[in-house]
């Protein structure tokens, strides 16, 4: 009875009771989050890391915009099948520069992370404006837009990559005072193109 | 009588908040019903960006999530708050200010999901300024719902105010810490986080999402309703006291469970492995606490549809989170990880239990709001089984479909060949696609007709003038 009655006390004050559900939910997520945010593992370049150059970064951001990330994940499991179907398996620091992440939930299509350079840049371009024209069975959406519209469209990407300087990412002056001038003549699909050809190519696999 | 007039219930609010959801659940729902069709017909898009697919799938989760699903938890929480405190509610212009300032957040936070503004982040995918949009409206209707709570006129705080105040704390905390990020323009943004970090913060705030708005919450609406309804006090308080400390202790451990195999710490995955599976234990608490509660007057099943809806999501929500902490053990998740499984235990969650207990809420609320019955009996036992059919057939369409694309996905022959390629694997889920679809409109059709029969019962009418009892009970709720 005395559990009952140290309970009373909390349903009979709502202050006590908004303290008690805020201290008690945040136990978990502190045990979990605290250590994993300050795991330097997580978050340190490697040569396993590779920086996103300006059109590779805005290519990113157009399949974020499209939502790609609904249909294909981009996280290769350590498993046989996953390994042989789309190569070695993903490593934490291949991702340091992922904000955010895109490891998807759902593979309506296959996995991407291991995509860069198994098709030519054609292939790509042929595809994302119609599917179906490369792969008969495929019942991916078609992308006619983005071979209309200038990479440059997808927004100001000195300033996005000022902010990703805030946040650690190594671009230098160079870098962002010459991210316009590398947009320019490209179209949203060879930003697309270009981003989705550098996935995972920063791994080093003799190791395996 | 200037004070009598000020006390009486703020009805009016809650009756927009349940036309608002019943409009956002049917746009939602045809939402997903489209978005299934174009995966059998990609042509469908038509070559438009803002009707492709990975701009409308999150349109539908986030209609459903914030749309139909909030506003059907402000609808019932300041229905049965000023009922379980036995006074009307704190700041009414505070409230109205919730509601509409959150239906104009979800009309223009879908419409930017369709411009493409889209920050990928699952259930959080609205850019940073309505992310500080949200924050404001909450914050406001917490403010709202505590401040009722605090000049209550009941001594003890009922159990569905718990639930719903667990709702409004924790979704608060998850999404500020989850929503951080440096704004580059006013429709883009970069997570404070990264990579491996990003996905443990992004799934402590996603699963946590369901945990703490489609369980908790829903939790809240079953604890006022379903007792009310049934006419029965809850059967176990001291069981209801357990589970909810239990329940908001354990679930915000979960979150890595949708990680696992992936890279990501595996102390983490095992942790929240673990923690998945002794979900199970509030869980089922819980539910068994609501159908111990309607044990004796299973009768009413008969006559009432609403009260079916109400025991009838109580089933799938134990099916839910039974299904959901067996596909938190990692063996299991090796096979349902990334296939049309985890989209069928979803909608067993959203269908069977969201859908179905705020649709036996409508039923029986709707009618009281404006005294009179319902309009159409047997249209909302039809509706019953419509809903029943399309959950039915789209849990066991998604089942066959997920356990057979991860069983061949991982299949490889004795020398350890793939047995199949992806593209013959994606080509063979076409018929479970199809009856999916057909599923899906048949919710739909339902929805549609319970939408309806709640136009058809408010129509011309107001909303009826009710106040708190006039005689102070000794103890007990509203």
């Amino acid at each position: 009875m005395s559990g009952l009655s140290l309970h009373k006390k909390f349903e009979e004050n709502s202050a006590l009771l908004i303290f008690g559900i805020l201290a008690v939910s945040a136990i978990g997520g502190l045990v979990q989050l605290v250590p994993i945010l300050n795991q330097d593992s997580l978050d340190t370049a490697s040569e396993n890391s590779q920086l996103y150059n300006a059109l590779e970064l805005t290519g990113r951001d157009i399949y974020i915009r499209e939502g790609c990330s609904t249909c294909h994940s981009q996280q290769v499991r350590p498993l046989i099948a996953e390994v042989e179907r789309y190569g070695p398996y993903s490593r934490a620091d291949e991702f340091v520069y992922d904000r955010p992440f895109l490891w998807g939930s759902k593979r309506t299509g296959p996995d991407l992370h291991r995509v860069g350079g198994k098709f030519s840049d054609a292939w790509h371009r042929l595809h994302l404006i119609d599917p179906r024209a490369v792969v008969a069975e495929s019942i991916m959406p078609a992308y006619p837009w983005l071979a209309r519209r200038p990479a440059s469209a997808t927004g100001n990407i000195a300033a996005k990559l000022t902010a990703l300087r805030r946040l650690g990412h190594p671009y230098t002056d160079e870098d962002i005072a010459g991210a316009e001038q590398a947009l320019e003549g490209q179209l949203e699909i060879d930003a697309l193109i270009a981003y989705l050809q550098s996935l995972g190519t920063a791994q080093d696999y003799s190791g395996g | 009588m200037m004070a009598d007039a000020k006390n009486f219930y703020n009805n009016q609010i809650v009756i927009r908040l349940v036309q608002f959801s019943v409009i956002w659940a049917v746009a939602a729902i045809a939402a997903g019903v489209y978005i299934s069709a174009e995966l059998l017909w990609p042509q469908l898009d038509f070559g438009q960006f803002w009707l492709s697919f990975g701009r409308l799938r999150p349109l539908h989760t986030n209609g459903i999530i914030f749309g139909f699903g909030v506003s059907a938890l402000m609808a019932t929480a300041f229905y049965s708050v000023q009922r379980t405190c036995h006074v009307p509610l704190f700041a009414p212009r505070l409230a109205w200010f919730c509601c509409y300032g959150w239906q104009l957040l979800v009309l223009t936070g879908g419409l930017s999901l369709l411009a493409g503004f889209n920050t990928s982040k699952e259930y959080a995918e609205l850019e940073w300024p309505f992310d500080i949009v949200i924050a404001i409206i909450w914050v406001c209707f917490g403010i709202v719902f505590f401040g009722t709570i605090a000049r209550r006129k009941i001594k003890a705080i009922y159990i569905s105010n718990w639930f719903y105040g667990a709702l409004i704390i924790v979704i608060a905390m998850l999404h500020i810490v989850n929503s951080l990020a440096i704004p580059v323009t006013l429709g883009k943004s970069y997570s404070l986080y990264a990579g491996a970090q990003d996905a443990v913060v992004q799934w402590w705030y996603g699963h946590n999402a369901v945990g703490f708005l489609l369980t908790g919450g829903f939790l809240g609406m079953m604890y006022y309703f379903l007792p009310k309804h049934a006419g029965r006090p809850i059967w176990s308080y001291r069981l209801s006291i357990v589970a909810f400390w239990a329940f908001t202790y354990s679930y915000i451990w979960a979150g890595p469970h949708h990680l696992h195999y992936n890279s990501i710490p595996e102390w983490v995955q095992s942790l929240g492995m673990v923690m998945s599976v002794v979900l199970l234990a509030p869980s089922w608490a819980t539910m068994i606490n609501g159908v111990m509660t309607v044990s004796t007057a299973w009768e009413k099943l008969r006559s009432d549809p609403a009260l079916k809806f109400i025991v009838l999501s109580l089933a799938f929500y134990g099916l839910a989170t039974f299904e959901g902490p067996m596909m938190s053990i990692r063996s299991v998740n090796v096979v349902s990880h990334f296939t049309d499984w985890t989209i069928g235990h979803v909608h067993s969650g959203a269908l069977g239990w969201n859908a179905m207990i705020t649709y036996g809420t409508f039923y029986f609320m709707v009618p009281r709001l404006v005294g009179r019955e319902l309009y159409s009996t047997p249209l909302a036992n039809l509706h019953f089984w419509l809903a029943l059919a399309g959950t039915m057939l789209y849990i066991m369409a998604m089942w066959a479909a997920g356990v057979s694309q991860g069983l061949l996905w991982l299949s490889v022959d004795q020398i350890g060949e793939l047995s199949f390629s992806f593209k013959d694997i994606m080509a063979s889920m076409a018929p479970y696609y199809a009856l999916r679809l057909v599923a899906g409109l048949i919710f739909l059709l339902g929805t549609l007709l319970m939408a309806y029969n709640l136009f058809m019962t408010l129509k011309g009418q107001q909303p009826v003038r009710s106040a708190p009892p006039l005689m102070q009970p000794a103890h007990g709720v509203g």
